[in-house]
């Protein structure tokens, strides 16, 4: 099973769930790290790390001698990240998607595809855990391709837990896509729920099963879990706002090993969604909304 | 030579672009027939990345030899002088004749680098 | 103009609010939003929309069903897996293009050999100028699953550049997307400082590190502050120290305050609501202002 932890805010406690639920799963466990701006869960676990591999994408490179300007290169670009003038035509590799259109649409054959690095895919292992992580190159803007490669290294058996960035944007998607349940983490506070609103709304949109985990649940607002009983989303676990646990995470303690009451937290959680994604309730999409009606 | 001004408006009154990738649009004076001629910049204004190389190549293609504008971009440049075009920068404030003229009389020099950064280096 | 945006590279460490205090402190500024994927700050300055446009980028390829030979050369070209195959009888009956997946590169469009495919331009989102109690604002709202590409995030700080100039407002403040990618970059470019918001935290750390890494790559002045700092006084510590070293200022810290959620819950910025916070916020922000005064701002357009 493919488990996405996912949320439209960022620091809501995706990794968090992540990293303490996969500690208190059976093995075989997979977690992988697509949040690869800034990935995080290797802090919680100290994974030993046994290979690291540069991620490339393709782009073009010209060969001056068959070239002969014709511009169909860059005519067929849709990033102009080649453009054809008088001469050779110039290439902008940090504007390149790697659709690989210039080569093919080429009438003289005159490009092949060179490899630039964009990023890093290292994995290990922690305990029972396998453990892979993408981590962006700073600078470079496009994350796509590189969380579907780290997908590529999900387990083919028992489950993999995969760490989402944060948004609602095309790498959230490049990260959700394909697994079979989301736990949506939100936090107990207006931004909380504005943001998780946003969550939901892709989730119908991808038509994907999911749940919830509110964090920093406190008796100020109600309103998150007011929310999810009004649109019937299943609350799978409730976080309760925790000075001790907030210390905890912050020197990159795993909180079902250090504060008491959250392993069976965890393992509750672990249960529901055991129980939920079973069940394959989608649900109900009348209030699936697309960006037309919002406009 | 055909002399290419960023333009706010479509005649030489109008105010210069400061922008060039992203320019309303492009008025081309040809010093042979002291006339102009208006050259849409849809392509440069819809790109989602890269506006600067779009205009830059529109230009090209229209056979500018002189490019006139606010200001430019580390890729604008690099295209337009792959294109072999020259490049003035700091014309905002002055209208499209102005500039010109300013051009003609020999007061602006060719810039040999852009002069803002880049979004994505 | 001066132009600072709020950034953190780790999401949730309190960059909105801090911003909405900021706009309120200092009354003449134009407020942005840059996190077009999760646009928060409304929330807060409860601004009432004035003008809204429709976002375009890109383009979309999508196969008309009627002139697909089910050929399958799209699904051949695309390297996004954006194409999908419907069977029937064993045999491919109908290709289909997921837009959530579809890069808008246009390779299927032009190599489909019975032209069955149209390529229409995407609307990806929208973006709004709004009056607030404390001026202008401009925010946006993405479309789910649209590419981030930062260039709505160039559109809208483009337009506030414009608003600032026309209403002779001498600040620009930025609410910055998390992250260290395409919106961050679009939101920092042209930027004549930057606030870094982290919490002191192993990973607000980490993360804080990749965007000095990103601020010095782009050479935008670098400010720093800690948010409930009293969490962990030792990172907190650390911290401080790191930004230093980094070549960053260290602008100050503030406490860990119940008001913050409680302004949140109110919908008004922390230094209206009051509190400990209140206090630290308005420190920091004349911290900046001092700041700013030493900074040569740069003439910088949108290319």
């Amino acid at each position: 099973m493919i488990l996405a932890i996912a949320s439209g805010k960022g620091g809501t406690g995706k990794t968090t769930v992540a990293a303490n639920l996969a500690v208190c799963l059976p093995e075989p466990v997979h977690l992988l790290d697509c949040d690869v701006e800034e990935p995080n869960c290797h802090i919680f676990l100290n994974p030993e790390i046994k290979s690291t591999e540069r991620f490339t994408l393709p782009f073009p490179t010209v060969d001056e001698n068959r070239c002969n300007g014709c511009g169909e290169c860059s005519n067929i670009c849709q990033y102009n990240a080649i453009v054809s003038l008088k001469s050779k035509p110039l290439v902008f590799p940090e504007l390149c998607h790697g659709c690989g259109g210039c080569s093919e649409v080429c009438p003289e054959e005159a490009i092949t595809e060179a490899k630039r690095e964009i990023g890093t895919i290292s994995s290990g292992t922690w305990r029972h855990i396998t453990f892979v992580q993408g981590l962006l190159d700073v600078g470079q803007s496009l994350s796509p391709p590189l969380i579907r490669a780290v997908k590529q290294h999900c387990g083919t058996n028992g489950i993999t837990i995969i760490d989402c960035p944060p948004g609602t944007s095309c790498p959230v998607i490049a990260a959700v896509t394909k697994s079979d349940y989301v736990v949506l983490v939100s936090e107990s506070s207006p931004f909380g729920l504005h943001d998780l609103d946003l969550a939901v709304d892709t989730m119908r949109k991808l038509d994907l099963n999911f749940g919830v985990v509110i964090n920093r649940v406190s008796s100020l607002d109600h309103r998150v879990a007011d929310y999810c009983r009004n649109a019937q989303i299943p609350i799978l676990l409730e976080i309760p706002d925790d000075r001790k646990a907030a210390e905890a995470y912050s020197q990159g303690l795993l909180l079902v090993e250090s504060v008491p009451g959250f392993r069976e937290l965890f393992e509750r959680l672990y249960n529901r969604i055991l129980s939920e994604s079973s069940q394959n309730r989608k649900p109900t999409p009348e209030n699936k909304r697309d960006f037309e009606d919002i406009a | 030579m055909k002399i290419s001004i960023s333009s706010q408006g479509s005649n030489p009154d109008s105010a210069v672009d400061p922008r060039f990738g992203r320019a309303a649009q492009f008025l081309i004076y040809d010093t042979d027939t002291a006339s102009y001629e208006v050259i849409s910049n849809s392509q440069g204004q819809e790109a989602a990345q890269g506006a600067g190389i779009k205009a830059a190549e529109t230009i090209s293609r229209c056979g500018a030899q002189v490019l006139i504008t606010g200001h430019c971009g580390p890729k604008a440049f690099s295209t337009l002088k792959a294109a072999g075009i020259e490049v003035i920068i700091g014309a905002e404030g002055l209208s499209v004749s102005q500039a010109v003229d300013k051009y003609k009389s020999g007061q602006f020099d060719a810039t040999n680098s852009s002069d803002v950064r880049g979004h994505w280096k | 103009m001066k132009e600072m945006v709020v950034i953190s590279g780790k999401g949730g460490t309190g960059k909105t609010s801090l911003t909405a205090s900021f706009a309120s402190l200092n009354g003449k500024s134009v407020i942005v939003d840059c996190d077009v994927d999760a646009s928060d700050l409304p929330l807060v300055l409860s601004p009432v929309t004035e003008r809204m446009e429709y976002f375009k980028s890109g383009h979309e390829a999508v196969i008309r069903k009627d002139d697909c030979v089910a050929c399958g050369t799209c699904m051949d070209k695309c390297r996004f897996d954006a194409v999908h195959e419907a069977r029937r009888y064993g045999r491919p009956s109908q290709f289909t293009i997921d837009p959530l997946s579809c890069e808008g590169c246009g390779v299927c469009v032009h190599f489909c050999p019975s032209g069955a495919i149209d390529f229409p331009e995407q609307v990806c989102g929208q973006w709004m100028v709004s009056e607030t109690r404390y001026g202008p604002m401009v925010h946006a709202r993405l479309a789910i699953g649209a590419e981030n590409s930062g260039k709505l995030v160039s559109t809208v700080k483009t337009e506030a550049r414009q608003i600032a100039e026309e209403r002779k407002l001498p600040w620009i403040i930025v609410d910055g997307p998390p992250g260290i990618a395409c919106p961050v970059i679009a939101s920092i470019t042209g930027a004549s400082m930057a606030l870094v918001v982290v919490e002191p935290t192993l990973s607000g750390v980490h993360d804080m590190e990749r965007v000095f890494a990103l601020t010095k790559h782009f050479n935008i002045p670098t400010l720093v502050c800690v948010n409930k700092w009293e969490l962990n006084p030792r990172i907190a510590g650390e911290i401080e120290r790191g930004a230093l070293s980094a070549g960053a200022s260290f602008a100050g810290k503030i406490g860990y305050d119940s008001s913050v959620t409680a302004a949140q819950i109110k919908g008004i910025p922390v230094v209206e609501y009051g509190g400990p916070a209140a206090q630290d916020i308005r420190r920091i922000w004349q911290n900046i202002e001092k700041r700013m005064e030493s900074i040569e701002i740069p003439t910088v357009m949108e290319v």
